[in-house]
């Protein structure tokens, strides 16, 4: 007889996540996948003045706070046919990506890595190691990883005042323009995070971490190698976490860090825009639509976010027949795609990342080392774009907010393709629509019954008689890096 | 001390902004150096599933002692009383249910961040969710708890506001709490320990000699007093944002932008654009605190017609225009 079981509430994500398997002769059958807070963020925008935006949406989400106004900002740019002065684009991207680098050592160490510290591992010759180096809120490399983290946020202060929640990030540009000897202190901030990642998570320089090619080049690099990412590998390597966790293998990159002078838009990008499917292929927004048919929220059928509406069904809303969640199904030509780290090298071509989805599919290992391998890719980026700010030019272009508008902004946050779609009407927000990175990984079925990215990745899976919470489910629900906050706003 | 920490409907910011805490070994250990010990936080613990929810069972019935409950997020009663937009996950129960049964077992309670002392950002607009704070609905008193709840300490509600609430007010709190330092005196009004609320974010404004003057920024990114066009609260928000800073150097006037009154209820309903001033007659309507507004605009007069030209020209500027004199001007 099948097995019914709820995992919540699953701990150790960004939010609200409550997991339900039907488990078939030790196998996942299927799964459905719940968002359980609603907040109404998207009505909270309305008739508010257009601005406020920025003070409001960062505020959906504490940990992908500054991709959030990043996302606002481009759409308020959109709307106002603007472009931003290189230093704001330089500074804009920083500010990015501290937040994006410093959101993937968080998951690696605080929400991922202490699965592998747990009692159910212990026969595993690799578990004392691993529980002393990374057991949840005491293992030894917290110890080392959150005053490398805190240090890296200095660029923060430095850029953007605080984070999260910071009002820096402007559809013209950025509200902090940096001195000369500030150039010089973000270099200095940058190069202790560089030789931080180098000595404890890489064990290795970036530059040779990011030439390597192949998953078999990958494992021989790792083996025996005293840092954290070759740690993974071994554990990776023993539980055949390469072959867990497989979705669509249908990936979406918005594009990360457009290049300073041009825009958001259709501008190049140090990590390209675009949709992966066995091909590279240009990416179409109009192609963007979300389907209730599983959420609790009233509509018909699937609509284009400039369209989109957020109402919840309250009162009897669970009987909504079939719904299960509060989040929307978001859907790229009627397909399921898996947005995220992974995603983002793939489209954007990265040769270890191509090589370990060519060999064995989207999985735990290729999305965590994906994500990994941003810092060492990132992190040479980010020292660039410091060195190219020019003191003294402008860092935020002045603009009019157009009374009428619909605009969209298209961003990468760490966990993936974050879109905003905003109407201004009368001068006032009368649409705002967000697509948030983990309601396209984490969403339920659509109206034809397809389930979502992290439905797909859990069918199939093992798992045992007695268990309650497999730890096989854990590892693949967080190697998405889940963030639910996001997810309905 | 044994928290149990559980997260509302928030962002999760204050504990991302908790996580960045400036200590040689990082917050956790730091907590853990001061016999504060996580029982439960869903962000950070071991425990998921059924794990968590057994203890979390087990702490509400009293069967496992804790001393601290630390809530974040709004409380959400919506729809009708319900409490049915947020339900703890795997429990089939509305989390509000959990907060009003744990609430009684605890020494503490703390609302970390703004959202969970007064309902904050998700209360604001038409608060079709019914959002509010552990104690307040606004700056109305009641809130999810009631205005006559008292944790078995004897102390209402601690509201550690701040959207996010700064880092080292969080670790102050615990801390004080834990070496019994925190009592019902050490409050505010708005039941805020006083330690971080006792300053105006005005404190330590780098933008001071700008504001003395009257010399404004007029756009985005100039250096000049925020408070005139630009929206800022500095001169009315009570907070010590400029005397500690974020992340060692930051604050939001640092950042080159309005300070909102983060820690302040009602601040998600400014009334008014959060990025302009607002004024009658030219005259801002919200004017620093303890300041008669006769003597505010009499010395604002005043300050504007003897501004410097190096104050008033870099006031304009996003980077100094013009170096401040130097007293003896060179080697004799």
């Amino acid at each position: 007889m099948n097995r019914h079981l709820t995992i919540g509430p699953f701990n150790r994500v960004e939010g609200d996540l409550e997991v339900r398997l039907e488990i078939a002769a030790g196998r996942v059958a299927s799964a459905e996948v719940s968002s359980s807070l609603y907040r109404g963020f998207e009505h909270i925008l309305l008739g508010k003045h257009p601005l406020d935006a920025l003070v409001i949406v960062p505020r959906i989400c504490g940990i992908c706070s500054v991709s959030q106004s990043a996302a606002a900002a481009a759409a308020l740019a959109a709307a106002a046919a603007l472009e931003m002065p290189a230093n704001g684009r330089l500074a804009s991207n920083l500010i990015l990506a501290c937040e994006n680098l410093a959101d993937h050592l968080t998951h690696f160490y605080l929400y991922f890595m202490p699965d592998f510290g747990r009692d159910e591992y212990r026969a595993c010759a690799w578990h004392g190691a691993a529980a002393r180096r990374f057991k949840a809120t005491t293992g030894a490399a917290l110890r080392e990883v959150l005053p490398a983290r805190a240090d890296l946020l200095r660029l923060m202060g430095y850029l953007a005042g605080k984070w999260p929640h910071s009002l820096a990030l402007q559809p013209g540009g950025t509200t902090r323009a940096v001195t000369a000897t500030e150039k010089v202190r973000l270099l200095a901030v940058l190069r202790e995070f560089r030789a931080f990642l180098g000595a404890t998570v890489f064990g290795d320089a970036l530059e040779n971490v990011s030439a390597i090619g192949s998953a078999d080049e990958l494992a021989a690099w790792a083996q025996g190698r005293p840092a954290d990412l070759p740690r993974f590998i071994e554990i990776a390597g023993a539980l055949g976490l390469s072959r867990l966790g497989r979705a669509t293998d249908r990936f979406l990159s918005y594009g990360a860090y457009p290049a300073p002078g041009q825009s958001d838009a259709c501008g190049e990008h140090l990590f390209a825009r675009g949709i992966w499917q066995g091909v590279g292929q240009p990416f179409d927004e109009q192609l963007v639509s979300e389907d209730v048919a599983h959420a609790w929220l009233f509509g018909e059928r699937p609509l284009h976010p400039l369209h989109g509406e957020t109402r919840p069904l309250v009162g009897e809303f669970a009987d909504k027949a079939g719904a299960y969640t509060w989040c929307k199904a978001p859907r790229y030509d009627h397909g399921v795609v898996e947005t995220g780290a992974l995603a983002r090298q793939m489209v954007a071509g990265q040769p270890l990342v191509r090589a370990l989805v060519a060999a064995e599919g989207g999985s735990v290992l290729a999305r965590v080392v994906a994500r990994l391998l941003e810092l060492a890719l990132v992190v040479p980026a980010m020292e660039d774009w410091v060195c190219a700010l020019i003191p003294g030019e402008p860092f935020c272009a002045p603009w009019q907010l157009p009374e009428q508008a619909g605009a969209v902004g298209l961003v990468e946050a760490a966990r993936g393709a974050l879109g905003h779609w905003l109407r201004i009407e009368r001068g006032r927000i009368a649409g705002y629509q967000i697509i948030a990175p983990t309601t396209w990984n984490f969403s339920p079925r659509d109206a034809a019954g397809v389930p979502g990215a992290l439905e797909q990745a859990l069918a199939g899976l093992p798992v045992g008689e007695g268990e309650s919470i497999p730890a096989v489910v854990q590892h693949v629900v967080r190697s998405f890096d889940p963030c639910m906050v996001c997810t309905v706003h | 001390m044994r928290v149990v920490w559980l997260q509302a409907a928030g962002c999760g910011g204050c504990t991302q902004s908790l996580l960045g805490a400036e200590n040689r070994s990082g917050v956790l250990a730091q907590l853990a150096d001061s016999g504060i010990e996580l029982l439960l936080h869903p962000g950070l613990s071991e425990a998921s599933g059924d794990e968590a929810l057994a203890l979390l069972r087990l702490a509400a019935d009293g069967s496992r002692p804790f001393d601290l409950l630390c809530v974040e997020g709004a409380l959400l009663r919506g729809p009708n009383g319900s409490g049915r937009f947020q339900m703890l996950s795997g429990s089939g129960r509305p989390l509000i249910d959990w907060v009003r049964d744990l609430a009684r077992r605890a020494h503490y309670v703390l609302a970390i961040g703004t959202c969970s002392a007064y309902g904050g950002i998700v209360s604001s607009g038409e608060n079709i969710t019914d959002a509010c704070g552990l104690q307040f609905d606004g700056d109305q008193e009641g809130g999810l708890l009631g205005s006559e709840f008292r944790a078995i300490s004897g102390l209402p509600v601690i509201n550690v506001a701040g959207c996010p609430t700064h880092p080292g007010w969080v670790v102050d709190t615990l801390l004080s709490l834990a070496l019994g330092a925190l009592g019902v005196a050490d409050l505010d009004a708005w039941q805020r320990p006083r330690f971080y609320t006792e300053q105006l974010v005005h404190h330590g404004c780098p933008r001071n000699e700008f504001y003395e003057f009257k010399a404004s920024a007029q756009k985005l990114s100039d250096l000049g007093c925020l408070m005139e066009n630009m929206g800022c609260k500095g001169t009315q928000a009570n907070a010590d944002c400029n005397l500690r800073p974020w992340h060692g150097v930051g604050s939001c006037v640092r950042g080159g932008f309005a300070c909102i009154s983060c820690t302040e209820p009602g601040f998600e309903e400014p009334g008014h654009p959060f990025m302009e001033t607002a004024k009658i007659a030219g005259i801002p309507t919200s004017l620093p605190v303890d300041m008669p507004k006769a003597w505010f605009v009499a010395l604002a007069a005043l300050s504007k017609s003897a501004t410097p030209k190096r104050v008033r020209e870099n006031s304009h500027s996003d980077h100094p225009l013009i170096a401040p004199g130097i007293r003896k001007s060179g080697p004799k």
